[in-house]
Order: structure tokens, then C-alpha cells, then sequence
């Protein structure tokens, strides 16, 4: 029986102490990847084996009496009751060790706080439920939403390693310099936090906080939002992709001509066609989510498109229009104006109105959008959100 | 009126109209069982879904109201309550008073409750369904952005606050007046010292809660903005005011159940409570404490770097007088007697467990630190392991302890002892791994996660089911108890003290209408 | 009226409970709002003009102050600074507009709330003029440039050599009539 019990025991020591197990189950705190997070590490695992000693000390002498002085052991209870120095010994004591833990926690914390003389600065906005970034002077901003499919949440579809990790465009971020988070919310509080590098600052509406990260080895860094923040706020990741500074000087230029080349395509003449696959595309990257594949959407919540008469009748494009721009208050459409190119707009408004047998036919293009942007206006229609909501 | 001093009224009414303590007492321990099995059922659709990667259950909304309501029956449906019965039966048997001071109030602080709580549970049917912004409801998720109902969740919580506040005046009153010749205040035992902090605690923070849900309704129909950037107010605000509530709530939660281990440890090694003075000042420097600590729950929101410092370091310092009861406790123990009855091994659970819990609790109060560990499961896992084998295991060991008392009859040890294991290793297996996820990456409130979680999250959950399926077995414990069995005596613990092992068991309606000689 | 001793400890303890009450309206509010004031706690800036004092400026020292526009959900306005930084010396006067049109076929009314980061140079950064200290009434497809003018202090602490000012724009159209409503 003890034998068995041993055994047991170098079994499960064997398996905590296998590297491969230690691997694959992420147990600790990541070290991370700035020096700040370093010391933050450190002063966790100080802080833990501190808790460890005293637990072992303390658990200790409670066991010894838990074994030796029970009374089927005949153990007779002694009479003392009272000792001043005794409880002058364990207030101080504490103490002691108190005073020690909180200078380095100090040093480290007022580290934290010193964002001064930032190389780059980068304005983060929390939204329900995607993030902005906007690098400041660069002319570079863009959203960065939850690229893992639905099928994959909903069990339809075999989950990949970074499951709800995962974003369309991630935040691209040199190594070596260091960066300041402008973070703020435009809704709700949200949370951005990166754990590898030590980052997280509340996006708090109305305000504005800093944070900042000076990261030292390239590669992707995944985190999430912190906060509650509603229905998707376990659907809202963080990917940070650190690259050396060539490298990320590249794909600033990169941002910037691909930012010309969608103005230049909101001047072409576009066809039906060419509408209609890039309004699919987008249709299943922004919409499927809540008005779903067939366009019929979940009601009550997630009015159905198909035949739905802002989608069909002709007087109501400039309504159709301005939803999508402007979003329906109080409801779970949201405003697509910052997230969505004037060609992802009309292409999707030129899907909706001719997908799923909503064929009227109607092109809405590119140049229509940026007019109604400027006028409020589609070929003299007015826009607005149409009586009774969009139901 | 000639029967009142003979036995209670028979029937229904009974227990509607009904001002004697012990009755009282009663109700709001069936009524916190009932919230306590209500909350644990959102508990386990929580861990269901939990279970495994991928939304299977729930939709993310639902889940959201689970965390909330699972959180808000919990804490003031099911522990409060729970604390509140003991001392209703207790106190006046500790000092040796015939009842409460203020028994028709008494009457009144619970019925109130039952009716707190349809309304907070029926918000779960309304369109837009219930609370689903987080028992801490920050603003503005639970005012511009919240569902209708919010409404009659304020109006819910108004009410729970009421009943606390009406039954901690009561417990003040009854401890200040109605001791019994000799019972001085250094004579009391820890139970009502313990709760005589909490009610004082009681009365200055639940109205600042019934104030900051005052303002929510103001800013959701008045149009005023407290909390709104957009009109001049500030979110921040809300945080502020909710904690300065919140931190001594959470230790509203917990000195009674101090005050319970204190009298259970000493019964059971047969020895006397060392440092009984230490342990008064002990609880009293934690109560004073707990209201200048209450930023620590908000290091990320941007507090400037000389506050951030001063929250920190009041926050450690929190550690010194908890550290001094846990010393205390072990020093009873110390070259004592020890038998290990039930109420004996939930205290002593709660004393290791505790402590886990409170060396969590040092680790989030570095604040550096607590920039990785905050709103992740390594919190849930901190304030689980001092809510669950603290509030929860005290109360349970309480009701061990003084069942025998209350029903007459000797409870089944054995079955005792096997909801005191599987408790004791669900609990374990719940709430041990979230530390690891949690330092891992994993925030809380989230239905759904990344790969690297599942394991510990399986565990977690089949942790879970099985605490949860084992309150059942309590529940078939105290019925049987109740029923019948074995006849216990007055004083059915060797060890036992205190004025309440002097009446005869099962305790009749009314002890001490004269009140007793204390040496 | 004569109260026994348990009438007093009642008295004592309802009063403390309605205090608690009170407390949170009448301190707590204002004292908040107080602390941010002094502390610059969540970048809260001084909700009135600046007097400016007749100083010195200080050339030796350049300051890059940023400007960041962000509209709150549901308000659809375009608002954007002319210049996303200045560089100016402590003392001298900084000026630029910011960008404003109503898309929407409604009259509005807008609410720009600013935040200085780092918050420690929140009371160093004085506005003389802000479109900010009122709220912005702006008919149908309106737009507008709005002026702003800042000062940054002499004594703005010397590690701080860039600070933000960032504002959101808030939709106060409801709340203004939801107050005229209720009061």
C-alpha cells in the first residue's frame, strides 16, 4: 500500500517537473518581452516564493499539531492562551518582510509610469468590439477585428492554435523603440492588454490613458481585452506583430499605398460585377456574423436583409445608406463609417440589393457613397434611418 | 397574547408574521440555501460552457448575465443572508439576551429579501434580458449600454440594501443593549465581536451602494451624468464609488466567518482561543483598512503614480492583521487536544484555504503585478478561494457546529464527513487551476477561449459539477437532521463555550427571558 | 422625548445610514471632481478659459504637444484637428482648429470632452480658448472650424517634453432633452 502511494507520488512529481507537459500547459506568467515585463516577472515569482515560505512555515506547524497533538494520540491541551511578545514577533515580522516586497515593487511601478520621450505613439480605441490603432503623424489607421470564422466558434470547424486569437490586421510595431499607448474607448470601458508585453491600460470613454512598451525580440504577440464589455468582449483580441525597424518601415509604406490605391479606386468605374464579389467578400467578413449567410438574418435582434424593404425599395437606397454609414441607435447595428472604404460600402450595399433574390437591380458606386458622405444626399434622396427601425 | 410565552403559532403565518429571532434566524438560512443553490445553477452553466473551447450552450449575452447574477445572488442573496441567520440564532443565546432588540424590524429586514430577489430574478425574463454588465456593474455598460431591465435591478438592490442595513441596526442595538449582567464587551465571544464590525461596516457602506445605484438611475432617466463623459461626469467615478463599497463588502463577507472559526477551533482542541484581545483589534484594524484600499481594484484605470503607491502599500498592509488571526488560529491548535469533527475539519480547511486565498490576495496587491493579474481567472481564483472555503466552508462549519443546537438531534457524521471531502476537493479542483489559466492570459468574463485553457478549464468545470452536486448531499443532511435522529444534549461538543451550550437542545423558543449570571 | 438606550443606539445608527447616504452626493461627488481638478486624475481638464499672465516664454525648451479627435459611439460628426501637433515653446501661445460637420439630416448638438495624457501635465497645459467650454449646437449638415488656443506652462515638470490633448466628441442631443424632461 505505502509502496503504491510512493509510486504515485514520483509519478506526479515526474509529471510536473516534465518539460514537455510544462510546455504545453502554459502555467505561469509569460516572461514576456520588454524589460519592464521582465521585472514584473520577477517580482511575481519574488512575491510567490515569499508566499510559499511563509505558507510552508505556517501550514507546517499547523500539520505538526493536526499530527502530534490529537487526542487519540492522548495528547492532553496545554493551558496557554496569551503572549505579548509572541504577537508583537508575528505583527512585526510581517511587516518587515511588507516594507522589503514594496521596494522593488515601487521601483518597478514608477518605471511603468514613465512614458517619456517615446519614439512612436500609437492611439488605441476600444469599440464593441474591435479595436482601432492610428499611428500618430503617419497617416496610418485601421481597425482590427476577430478574424477566427464563426464555424470555428460554433464547432463546426476543427479550432486552429490561435482560436479567438487571431485578427484581420494586427498592430505592426518596431522592436527596440519605445512606444507610447494613447488608449481610450468610444462605447463602453474596455481593457488593452498584451500579457508579453506587461501592457494593460483601460480604454475608458471620454479619457485618455498612456502606457508603453519598448519591445526587445521580433514576433507576434497575442492578448485580449480585459474588461467586460458586453456580448463580444471575449471576441475582441489584441495581436501585436513586432518587426525590426526596416522592416516595419516597409510596411508603413505599404499601409500608405494601399490607403492611395483605395482612393484611387473610389474614382474608377465600377461594374455590377465587380461590385457584386467584392460586396460578397465583405458581405462575409462584416455582416454574416448577425444578418447570416442567407440574409435572414436572427429576429428580432438581427433583422433579416432579404426583402426587407430598405434593401429593395428604390426610395430607400439613401436609407440603406445611411444605416450602414451611421448605424441604428439603441440597436446592435453599428456604425460602419470609420471601419468600411467607400468601395467596401457600395459594394456591400450593392450586394444586399441584388443577393438572395433582393434583384432590383440597382448599383450603388463608390463615388455615390463619398457624395452622400459629403451631402447627406443619394441623387437627391435624403438619408436617414427609416421609420419603425429597419425591421 | 397568553400563548406567546408557550411556543409559536401554528401554520403559515407563523413564519409570515413571526418576530422571534430563532424563526428568523431560520428563514434567512433556508432562504440563503435556496439563493445559494439559484446561484450555484448559473454556476454550472457557467462551468458548462466553460467545459470546452467553442460556445455550446449559451449564447455570449446569457453568459454574461450568468457571471452577473451568479455574482449578485451569491454574494447578497446567499453569504449575507446566510451570516445574517447566524447571528439572529446566535447572538442573543451568546450574550444572553431573550431576542433581538428590534424584532418586529427583524420581521421586516426579511421579508424583504424574498422580494428583492423575484424582481432581480425575474429581470431574466424581460425583453433585453437581465443584468448582464458584471455584479460590479461599471458604468457606462450598465447605464447608456445596459438592457432595460436595469431599471428593476436598481429598485432589486435598493431593497437588498434596506433589509442589511435595517438587520445590522438590529445587531448593533441587541449586541450594545441587551447583554446580559457581566457580559462585558472584552467578554463577548469573536462571533459577535466579528459581527458587530460588520454591522457598523453594514451601516456606512450599503447606503454609498444604494447612492451609487441612485446615480445610475439618475443618469438612465434623469439625464444627469454622474457617470457620463459626455455631460461632464466621469466612469471612473462609478468604479470609485462602487469599491468604496465593494472592499468592505468583501469583508462583510468574511468577519463573521472569522468570528464562527474562532469559536469552532478552540471547541475542538479543547483549548482556549489565543489571543482573544489581538483578534478584537485584529478584526477592527481590518474594517478600518478596508475603507482606504479601495483603488486597489482599479490599478489599470489610470490612477496617477502617488495614488497607485498609497493604495499599494495600505493594501500589503492588510496582510498584517490577517496574518496575526491566522497565527492566532494555529496557536490554538498548538499543543491542543484535537478531535476532528465536521465543524472542526471545514475550519480547518478554511483557516489553509483562507490563507491561500489571502497569499493570492499579497500577490495582487503589487501593483505591477497586478497590471498582468488583473480581470484575469487568477482573480476569480483569489476571490473564490476567500469567498468559497472562507464565507462558504465557515458557514457550513457554523451550521455543523450548531445544528445539534437548533433541530435537538445529532446530524449524520459520516454523511457530514463526506460533504465535507467531495467540497473540499471539488472546491480544490475548481478553483486551484484558475490561477494557471489566469496567469497564463485568460481574462474573466469570457464564454468562450483559446486552446492553451482547455485542459485546466475542463478540470475546473468537472471540479464544478462535483461541489455543486455535493450541496445536495447538505441539503439531505440538514432535512434529515431536522426530521430526526439521534437526540443530542445540551452541550454535545466536549469542548464547547459560551452561554448557548447552557440552554437544552434543541433550543427552546424562547432561552434567557431571564437573563443568565456570566462570571 | 426621553430615548432609552436602545432608542439612542437606533437614532445613532439611522443617522449613520442616511449620513452614508448623503455622504456619496454631497462629499463624495464634489470631492472627487475636486481631486481631479488638483491631481489632473484622468487628464480632466479645467473646464473654463484661462486668464493668461503676461510671461516670459521659454525658449529653451520645446514642447511637442498632439492632438488626437475620437467621436463617441453613435456620434457621426466628422471632427478632426487641422494639425495632429504643434511644437511650441513653454509660454507662447499655440493655435488651431478643429474640423466639425453635422452628415445627418438633424440638428444636433455636440460635446467635446478633453483629456491631457501624461495626466501629470494636465495642469500645466491652459486653454485660453476651446470650443470645449460649451457644447456645440450644429444644424443639418453644418460644419464649422472651431479654434483652440493653448498655453503650455513654464512650469510644466522637465521630463515632459510631449503631451496629448485629446478630445471626444460626444451626441448630447438626447440628454439635454431627457434633463429638460426631468427637471
Amino acid at each position: 500500500m505505502r509502496l503504491q502511494a510512493r509510486r504515485l507520488v514520483m509519478l506526479l512529481i515526474g509529471l510536473m517537473a516534465s518539460p514537455a507537459l510544462w510546455a504545453e500547459w502554459a502555467f505561469n506568467m509569460p516572461k514576456g518581452v520588454t524589460d519592464l515585463s521582465h521585472s514584473i516577472y520577477d517580482l511575481h515569482m519574488t512575491i510567490f516564493w515569499v508566499t510559499v515560505a511563509i505558507g510552508v512555515l505556517v501550514f507546517g506547524v499547523m500539520f505538526w499539531s493536526v499530527i502530534f497533538h490529537r487526542k487519540s494520540r492522548g495528547a492532553k491541551a496545554a493551558e496557554f492562551h496569551e503572549s505579548t511578545l509572541v504577537e508583537i514577533l508575528w505583527t512585526s515580522i510581517p511587516f518587515a518582510i511588507l516594507v522589503v516586497m514594496a521596494i522593488p515593487a515601487t521601483k518597478t511601478l514608477i518605471e511603468v509610469y514613465n512614458a517619456d520621450d517615446a519614439d512612436i505613439d500609437i492611439k488605441v480605441t476600444g469599440y464593441q468590439w474591435k479595436w482601432q490603432y492610428e499611428y500618430l503623424g503617419e497617416e496610418v489607421s485601421f481597425f482590427s477585428n476577430l478574424a477566427t470564422s464563426r464555424d470555428e466558434v460554433n464547432n463546426l470547424r476543427p479550432k486552429n492554435t490561435n482560436y479567438l486569437l487571431e485578427v484581420d490586421e494586427p498592430l505592426v510595431v518596431p522592436i527596440d523603440k519605445k512606444i507610447r499607448f494613447l488608449v481610450t474607448g468610444a462605447d463602453v470601458i474596455h481593457s488593452w492588454w498584451v500579457p508579453e508585453l506587461a501592457v494593460k491600460k483601460d480604454a475608458i470613454p471620454g479619457f485618455i490613458n498612456e502606457s508603453w512598451a519598448k519591445i526587445n525580440e521580433p514576433g507576434i504577440y497575442r492578448g485580449q481585452c480585459a474588461e467586460l464589455c458586453g456580448k463580444d468582449h471575449g471576441f475582441m483580441p489584441i495581436v501585436v506583430d513586432a518587426r525590426p525597424q526596416a522592416e516595419y518601415e516597409d510596411w508603413l509604406q505599404a499601409k500608405r499605398e494601399e490607403a492611395a490605391r483605395i482612393r484611387e479606386l473610389t474614382q474608377k468605374d465600377w461594374t455590377m460585377e465587380e461590385l457584386m464579389v467584392k460586396g460578397e467578400q465583405v458581405y462575409d467578413k462584416v455582416c454574416v456574423a448577425c444578418h447570416q449567410a442567407n440574409g435572414q438574418g436572427i429576429p428580432p435582434m438581427f433583422p433579416a436583409l432579404k426583402g426587407a424593404p430598405v434593401a429593395v425599395n428604390k426610395d430607400m437606397i439613401a436609407d440603406h445608406i445611411y444605416v450602414l454609414l451611421y448605424g441604428v441607435k439603441g440597436t446592435a447595428m453599428q456604425a460602419f463609417k470609420e471601419q468600411l472604404s467607400e468601395v467596401d460600402m457600395a459594394a456591400v450595399i450593392t450586394y444586399e440589393r441584388n443577393a438572395w433574390g433582393n434583384n432590383t437591380g440597382e448599383m450603388v458606386t463608390p463615388k455615390d457613397i463619398l457624395d452622400f458622405k459629403k451631402t447627406g444626399k443619394y441623387k437627391g434622396q435624403e438619408g436617414k434611418v427609416p421609420e419603425g427601425g429597419v425591421k | 397574547m397568553s400563548d406567546h410565552h408557550h411556543g409559536p403559532a401554528k401554520g403559515l403565518m407563523r413564519w409570515v408574521l413571526t418576530t422571534n429571532h430563532k424563526d428568523i434566524g431560520s428563514m434567512y438560512l433556508w432562504f440563503s440555501f435556496a439563493m445559494f443553490l439559484f446561484g450555484g445553477s448559473m454556476a454550472m452553466v457557467i462551468r458548462a460552457e466553460l467545459f470546452q473551447p467553442g460556445l455550446q450552450l449559451v449564447e455570449p449575452n446569457f453568459f454574461n448575465q450568468m457571471t452577473t447574477m451568479h455574482g449578485l445572488v451569491m454574494v447578497f442573496g446567499a453569504v449575507m443572508p446566510a451570516f445574517v441567520g447566524l447571528a439572529n440564532w446566535m447572538i442573543p443565546m451568546m450574550i444572553g439576551a431573550p431576542d433581538m432588540a428590534l424584532p418586529r424590524m427583524n420581521n421586516w429586514s426579511f421579508w424583504i429579501l424574498p422580494f428583492a430577489f423575484a424582481l432581480m430574478a425575474s429581470t431574466l425574463f424581460m425583453e433585453g434580458g437581465g443584468p448582464n454588465f458584471g455584479w460590479t456593474f461599471y458604468a457606462p455598460l450598465s447605464t447608456d449600454y445596459a438592457p432595460p431591465s436595469t431599471t428593476y435591478f436598481i429598485f432589486a438592490v435598493h431593497m437588498m440594501g434596506v433589509s442589511s442595513i435595517m438587520g445590522a441596526i438590529n445587531v448593533i442595538a441587541t449586541i450594545l443593549n441587551l447583554r446580559a449582567p457581566g457580559m462585558t464587551l472584552m467578554k463577548m465571544p469573536l462571533f459577535v465581536w466579528t459581527w458587530l464590525i460588520t454591522a457598523y461596516l453594514l451601516i456606512a457602506v450599503m447606503p454609498v451602494l444604494a447612492g451609487a445605484v441612485t446615480m445610475m438611475l439618475m443618469d438612465i432617466h434623469f439625464g444627469t451624468s454622474f457617470f457620463n463623459a459626455g455631460g461632464g461626469g466621469d466612469p471612473v467615478l462609478f468604479q470609485h464609488v462602487f469599491w468604496f463599497f465593494g472592499h468592505p463588502e468583501v469583508y462583510i463577507m468574511i468577519l463573521p466567518a472569522f468570528g464562527i472559526v474562532s469559536a469552532i477551533i478552540p471547541a475542538f482542541a479543547r483549548k482556549q482561543l489565543f489571543g482573544y484581545t489581538s483578534m478584537v483589534y485584529a478584526v477592527a484594524s481590518i474594517a478600518f483598512l478596508s475603507f482606504i484600499v479601495w483603488a486597489h481594484h482599479m490599478f489599470t484605470v489610470g490612477i496617477p503614480l502617488v495614488g497607485e503607491v498609497f493604495f499599494m502599500y495600505a493594501t500589503m498592509l492588510i496582510a498584517v492583521p490577517t496574518g496575526v488571526k491566522v497565527f492566532n488560529w494555529i496557536a490554538t491548535m498548538f499543543r491542543g487536544s484535537l478531535t476532528f469533527e465536521t465543524p472542526m475539519l471545514f475550519s480547518i480547511a478554511f483557516v489553509v484555504l483562507f490563507t491561500i486565498g489571502g497569499f493570492s490576495g499579497l500577490m495582487l496587491s503589487i501593483a505591477p503585478a497586478d497590471f498582468q493579474y488583473h480581470d484575469t481567472y487568477f482573480v476569480v481564483a483569489h476571490f473564490h478561494y476567500v469567498l468559497v472555503p472562507g464565507a462558504i466552508f465557515a458557514i457550513f462549519a457554523g451550521v455543523y457546529y450548531w445544528l445539534p443546537k437548533w433541530t435537538g438531534h445529532m446530524y449524520d457524521t459520516a454523511l457530514s464527513k463526506v460533504h465535507f471531502w467531495m467540497s473540499f476537493i471539488g472546491m480544490n479542483l475548481t478553483f486551484f487551476p484558475m490561477h494557471f489559466v489566469g496567469l497564463a492570459g485568460m481574462p474573466r468574463r469570457i464564454p468562450d477561449y483559446n486552446m492553451q485553457f482547455a485542459d485546466f478549464n475542463m478540470l475546473s468545470s468537472i471540479g464544478g459539477f462535483m461541489f455543486g452536486v455535493t450541496q445536495l448531499l447538505f441539503l439531505f443532511i440538514v432535512i434529515k437532521c431536522v426530521k430526526g435522529g439521534e437526540k443530542a444534549e445540551a452541550k454535545p461538543w466536549e469542548g464547547a463555550h459560551g452561554l448557548e451550550w447552557m440552554v437544552p437542545s434543541p433550543a427552546p423558543y424562547h432561552t434567557f427571558t431571564t437573563p443568565p449570571d456570566v462570571k | 422625548m426621553q430615548l432609552n438606550p436602545a432608542q439612542k443606539t437606533i437614532v445613532k445608527a439611522i443617522i449613520t445610514a442616511v449620513g452614508m447616504f448623503a455622504f456619496v452626493f454631497v462629499v463624495m461627488v464634489p470631492l472627487y471632481n475636486v481631486l481631479c481638478k488638483v491631481t489632473g486624475l484622468n487628464g480632466k481638464t479645467d473646464p473654463n478659459p484661462y486668464k493668461s499672465v503676461p510671461a516670459a516664454v521659454d525658449t529653451s525648451r520645446t514642447i511637442t504637444v498632439q492632438f488626437l479627435a475620437t467621436n463617441n459611439k453613435g456620434m457621426h460628426w466628422d471632427f478632426k484637428p487641422s494639425t495632429h501637433q504643434v511644437k511650441i515653446h513653454p509660454g507662447e501661445i499655440g493655435s488651431l482648429t478643429f474640423y466639425v460637420r453635422n452628415p445627418s439630416g438633424k440638428n444636433m448638438v455636440g460635446q467635446a470632452i478633453p483629456s491631457v495624457s501624461p495626466f501629470e501635465a494636465t495642469d500645466y497645459l491652459h486653454k485660453t480658448e476651446c470650443f470645449c467650454f460649451t457644447s456645440q449646437p450644429l444644424e443639418a449638415h453644418e460644419e464649422k472650424l472651431m479654434p483652440l488656443k493653448i498655453i503650455v506652462d513654464q512650469d510644466l515638470p522637465k521630463h515632459i517634453n510631449k503631451l496629448t490633448l485629446s478630445y471626444t466628441l460626444f451626441d448630447i442631443t438626447e440628454m439635454n432633452k431627457k434633463r429638460t424632461a426631468g427637471l
